[in-house]
């Protein structure tokens, strides 16, 4: 096949070249709710300097953004507002949970925080810490890169396969007594069809 | 200074002083309360309200009260301090709201109904301040579970198919 390619051309498959451009072009959508978001703002500055893997562009707006960074802990009344914009956000979308309070709730164990993002949004990548050095969540963009060449497809269709929720357990078994209690108690208003949805991916695991 | 017998002169002898380190407190029943709030404002020059807020007291030694409120004033003028506690009890807590006196206790008033259900009569705009609406409990009451009753995982899971 002495095809004669000029020494400037180079042939490739187009999932490829798709995939080189989206991983050198992550646009991050700042979620920022904490302590977490001065690292995100310092791996952006210009010590640390994001934008040598492409990722300087925070886009305000979920519609032009294509990797979620949440940084810091979410608690039950932002949450809907964290699912809005994952959802407002166009594919192929990836999600970065940044620290501890991200990834598992961290020290706040109490009441009004959620516990780990990926129990309500889908989750990529996980960078531990409290907060995290800047470093490491450059590292996690550049895990992220590798991840988009290696897995990206134009249709985002690899990631249709993953139907639950990736992290720690739902529930510990001593949260699942207190919601059955108060399922008996029958409070007002309390959706207790959500609940039995909580209980049943629970005890699965747990029970 | 403001003494606790000319107060007493004019609300009766039910009204108690005790004081820990610099703090000077005033106990009164909660029928009396507005009255002496409102005559401290006008006759003794306790013209802002530092904060508002409420205490628990289940299963604190020696309480007899569920809960008790507390109005931390001050004195502009002369530097004084004085904190007001008043009692109010299950099943229904309840006190007259202090917006006409001190327009700032407007969200003092509905943190402390948001954490704790105490309800102020003829406040504008009693609603949560913290919490969303759809919120059932209320949190800082001693026999609200610490980790919840599971409101924080009540909501939908979002999948990548789904998404």
């Amino acid at each position: 096949m002495a095809v004669g390619l000029p020494e400037n051309v180079f042939l490739t498959k187009l999932d490829a070249a798709a995939n080189w451009a989206r991983s050198n072009s992550m646009w991050p959508m700042p979620f920022a709710t904490a302590c977490c978001g001065i690292e995100l703002m310092a791996t952006a500055a210009s010590r640390h300097d994001l934008a040598r893997f492409g990722a300087e562009v925070m886009r305000f707006s979920p519609r032009q953004c294509d990797l979620l960074i949440v940084a810091g802990r979410v608690v039950m009344k932002m949450l809907p507002v964290l699912q809005r914009i994952w959802l407002q956000m166009p594919e192929p979308k990836w999600c970065i949970s940044m620290g501890a309070c991200a990834c598992s709730g961290g020290v706040f164990d109490t009441y009004a925080v959620v516990q780990g993002v990926d129990r309500f949004i889908p989750v990529d990548m996980y960078v531990p810490g409290c907060p995290p050095r800047p470093e490491q969540l450059i590292a996690a963009v550049m895990e992220m890169q590798a991840k988009v060449r290696r897995t990206g497809t134009i249709m985002g269709k690899e990631f249709m396969a993953r139907d639950t929720p990736m992290g720690p357990e739902p529930f510990e078994s001593e949260e699942r007594y207190r919601i059955q209690d108060a399922n008996l108690v029958q409070l007002g208003g309390f959706s207790a069809a959500m609940t039995q949805a909580g209980l049943n991916r629970g005890a699965g695991k747990n029970g | 200074m403001v003494e606790l017998s000319v107060l007493q002169q004019k609300f009766g002898t039910e009204l108690a002083e005790n004081s820990f380190r610099d703090n000077r407190r005033v106990d009164v029943p909660a029928a009396k309360l507005f009255d002496l709030l409102s005559s401290l404002k006008s006759d003794h020059g306790f013209d802002m309200l530092i904060d508002l807020t409420a205490v628990d007291y289940l299963e604190y030694e020696g309480a007899t009260d569920r809960f008790g409120v507390l109005y931390m004033l001050l004195n502009v003028t002369s530097g004084e301090r004085l904190i007001v506690r008043t009692a109010v009890n299950l099943p229904d807590p309840k006190l007259p709201t202090v917006y006409s006196l001190w327009r700032g206790c407007d969200w003092l008033e509905r943190e402390v109904f948001d954490m704790f259900g105490i309800v102020f009569e003829g406040h504008p705009d009693l609603r949560r301040i913290l919490m969303p609406e759809e919120f059932t409990s209320f949190p800082l009451r001693k026999d609200y579970p610490l980790k919840g009753r599971g409101e924080r995982h009540n909501f939908p899971v979002i999948t990548r198919a789904g998404s």
